[in-house]
């Protein structure tokens, strides 16, 4: 039978998903109690976590791990899809009466990401990223009777399934000069003999396929239309838990199999971190959807973890690490704020020029979306400031210093239209106040994303550092 | 004699037809599950050759579960399909204009 210890996270949050099921069927308006249940197993599956990281065992022969790496994407994992199961809270009940299936497709998801982050077999990794991603594909068309969700899900569903066959494809590549599926299996092999052909060919595919699940230039077409048509809690969670999870994976990939090939993989990794870095920032300048302009924010964001990931070694991998942890903080207190902007029945709006003088109607509202917008900028003395700076180090230190100085000039091109949705709020004539919301659980949470962004988060630098770089210490 | 080398340019072939049908077709969207179908098969193809050719069973094992989990996307795809056919009242994939930017 062996030890199952080191998955138990995963087991909690199978169980609970199955359960979750069974409950939102029978329990008639029980929706409200099948979420709050749902963020008790996810906190529930985070204490499990605490035993994982011990055993570090590699279990199912060696294809899946629960070390210190895999522990802290987990982390990030499940607190965001707790949080993206809150915010759901008060936004489905409103109109729509099906909201028991959410939470367990949130909980499914968030199983897949997990057992991405700890996959060292392709196997594995395949199967983690498909039970994410058909989760994901049916979230995106959830609000079934709108008619952007249907096309959101619709878009996301065939992008996606051509990213799968493309990832698919690298992947037989991989297995078929390899000989071996496991990460350590591929990685001797790569170091062994001359790299061929063949083997180019599977790391560019397999790469290609992870850079369109996190959204990176030049597979990125997909995102702006799918943030936008998505109901805003699946976004925030598309933003969040499964793209770190990607990251994480890229990570695990090209440190840990690719490891030997690092000069074969850098340059794709430094063009596509440069070029997510510049289009996140351009392409968003018109748009006035803030969904589909957090969209190209993410895109952006995703290019200086890459940043990191090109600088690679433990270096590369810490920062990586706390740039991920930082990025989701940032990311989730933005949307929890785009969820409380509802004109006067309630519904949600999502133009930026309704936004107009919201200090004057909403003055804390604007001040915490205006840290969290100055923050995504990287401007100090606010907490987003420091991940950057610690990608740009990891970069230099690993003799990228030319890349480094292209991101670092680049951030500032970035921070023209996160300032300008600070105008907006600051500067603008008001043009009518949102209909205030009653949500207790949702405002302790904004609160406690703006002081972890506010410069009290640097406080954090310790504690979150050490288990980065504990995290790190694996490669 | 067929050889490894046959399996894996039919394979690629029809990789390369999913992909140009992905991209190419703009009449509708029952034709892209079919394209997703096709790459997936492709790589099965690719995965089979090498496990016969490698004398190593992973690989055929790993197709099983490309083909689990391609039936699993197939059933997703065609009821978002279902779900955007209600609203549009078509599926033409230049009906699905309603975000763009």
């Amino acid at each position: 039978m062996g030890n199952l210890a080191p998955i138990l996270p995963e087991v909690i949050l199978g169980i609970a998903a199955i359960f979750l099921m069974l409950f939102a069927a029978f329990a008639r308006r029980g929706s409200s109690a099948t979420h709050w249940l749902a963020v008790l197993a996810l906190l529930g599956a985070c204490v499990a976590l605490a035993g994982a990281p011990q055993e570090s065992g590699r279990i199912f022969g060696g294809m899946f791990a629960a070390d210190g790496f895999a522990a802290f994407g987990k982390l990030i994992i499940f607190l965001s899809a707790a949080v993206a199961v809150i915010m759901a809270h008060g936004w489905f009940d409103r109109e729509f009466e099906h909201s028991g299936e959410y939470p367990v497709l949130i909980l499914l998801s968030a199983i897949g990401a997990s057992v991405m982050v700890s996959a060292t077999d392709l196997m594995m990794l395949y199967i983690g990223l498909e039970l994410q991603s058909l989760s994901a594909y049916v979230l995106a068309s959830y609000r079934r009777h709108d008619a952007r969700s249907a096309e959101a899900g619709l878009k996301y569903f065939v992008l996606g399934g051509l990213a799968s066959g493309i990832l698919l494809y690298g992947i037989s590549l991989l297995y078929g000069f390899t000989g071996a599926t496991s990460f350590t299996g591929i990685s001797a092999a790569f170091a062994g003999g001359s790299i061929g052909f063949g083997l180019i060919a599977g790391l560019a595919f397999t790469l290609a396929g992870i850079a369109f699940k996190i959204a990176a230039v030049p597979f990125h077409m997909w995102t702006p239309d799918v943030y936008e048509g998505a109901p805003t809690p699946v976004t925030a969670f598309f933003a969040s838990g499964p793209k770190i999870a990607a990251v994480l994976l890229g990570t695990r990939v090209c440190l840990d199999a690719l490891g030997p090939a690092t000069d074969q993989w850098r340059q794709i990794v430094i063009f596509a971190a440069l070029a997510s870095i510049v289009l996140g920032a351009v392409a968003a300048y018109g748009q006035t959807n803030i969904k589909r302009l957090l969209a190209y924010s993410s895109i952006n964001n995703v290019g200086f973890a890459l940043v990191g990931l090109a600088a690679g070694g433990q270096g590369g991998a810490q920062a990586v690490l706390f740039y991920s942890a930082v990025y989701v903080v940032m990311t989730l207190g933005a949307f929890l704020c785009v969820l409380r902007m509802r004109d006067a029945d309630g519904r949600p709006m999502e133009s930026l020029s309704s936004l107009s003088g919201l200090s004057q109607t909403q003055p804390l509202l604007a001040l915490a979306l205006a840290m969290f917008m100055f923050s995504l900028a990287g401007i100090p003395p606010l907490f987003g400031f420091w991940p950057k700076l610690m990608v740009f180090n990891a970069a230099v230190d690993a003799g990228l210093l030319p890349l480094a100085i292209a991101a670092a000039v680049l951030t500032v091109v970035g921070a023209y239209y996160y300032l300008k949705i600070v105008k907006i709020m600051y500067f603008d004539e008001p043009t009518g106040a949102f209909q205030r919301v009653r949500e207790p659980v949702q405002t302790a949470l904004i609160v406690a994303c703006a002081l972890f962004v506010s410069p009290l988060g640097y406080l954090l630098i310790n504690p979150i550092g050490r288990l980065a770089a504990n995290a790190a210490s694996i490669f | 004699m067929i050889g490894l080398a046959h399996y894996l340019t039919v394979a690629a072939i029809l990789f390369v037809i999913g992909v140009l049908g992905i991209f190419l077709n703009r009449r509708n969207v029952i034709l892209m599950l079919m394209c997703i179908e096709l790459l997936l098969l492709a790589v099965n193809i690719n995965l089979v050759a090498f496990s016969a050719y490698l004398g190593d069973l992973k690989g055929q094992v790993f197709a099983m579960f490309v083909l689990t989990v391609a039936a699993a996307e197939a059933a997703i795809g065609l009821a978002i399909m279902v779900i955007f056919f209600r609203r549009r009242g078509t599926i033409a994939i230049d009906a699905a204009d309603q975000m763009r930017g």
